[in-house]
């Protein structure tokens, strides 16, 4: 055999190994599908999506890192505020490795809505959350309406009325 | 067996680049740092960012923690 021949079937292996290592990754949570029940820390108590069962739920994946996040915080306020009489309850899973971390963004950007906190990741990866920030709005039956990947101020009016219309439908 | 044996070699250290468990959205916090970013001067770094994407059409990489994409 050529020392050509050999070096292409080298190459050949290197190719399949490094599809077949690449390969493995955790599906995204899509419209439709049941959000998958968790137990998280809370700041006073456990938190659990089952627990807000009946309630529109806005869940928020959000770290002390994350730039936009610092955005989103004093609107889900805003949100958590109009429509808690409607039946929302925001709840915010930190991701930070640390609980440690959020206290100092929780300072300067105090929440009026549940915080949750799950430093080993189990949530995200169960919703398979592909970027930060990442929400989900699931409805009263438990079955994710929206979600939505990131955060910019000008989000603000879509997201609110999805939001509205979905709370008025249900 | 010389060539099995160099096979079973190369592969060994291919599968070590392509991982199977990539760093994760959530697992970016070092990487959020702003040492960690290309450019010293943040003001600079935002005005070489406008012209790459006005001339590219394109955004994105050069950091991480967000410009409100979700996607970094």
């Amino acid at each position: 055999m050529s020392v050509y021949a050999s070096l292409l079937s080298v190459l050949r292996w290197i190719a399949a190994i490094s599809l077949l290592a690449g390969t493995a990754s955790a599906a995204a949570l899509d419209v439709g599908q049941a959000a998958p029940d968790f137990k998280l820390e809370g700041v006073d108590e456990a938190i659990t999506l089952s627990g807000l069962r009946g309630h529109l739920v806005y869940v928020d994946f959000w770290a002390s890192w994350c730039v936009p996040c610092r955005q989103s915080f004093p609107w889900m306020n805003t949100l958590q505020g109009k429509f808690r009489d409607k039946g929302l309850r925001v709840v915010a899973i930190n991701l930070d490795e640390t609980v440690d971390a959020s206290k100092e963004f929780l300072t300067r950007w105090p929440p009026n809505f549940k915080i949750a906190f799950d430093p080993t990741g189990i949530t995200p990866r169960a919703f398979g959350l592909l970027g930060m920030p990442t929400s989900f709005l699931i409805g009263r039956d438990g079955k994710v309406i929206f979600r939505h990947l990131g955060f910019r101020n000008s989000d603000r009016a879509e997201l609110e009325a999805r939001i509205a219309t979905a709370l008025a439908a249900s | 067996m010389k060539r099995t044996c160099a096979l079973a070699f190369a592969s060994l250290l291919v599968a070590g680049c392509a991982t199977g468990n990539p760093v994760r959205a959530w697992e970016k916090a070092v990487l959020a740092k702003p040492e960690m970013g290309f450019g010293q001067d943040r003001l600079d770094a935002q005005l070489s960012e406008h012209t790459y994407f006005s001339k590219e059409a394109a955004s994105g990489g050069s950091s991480i923690g967000g410009g409100g994409c979700g996607c970094n």
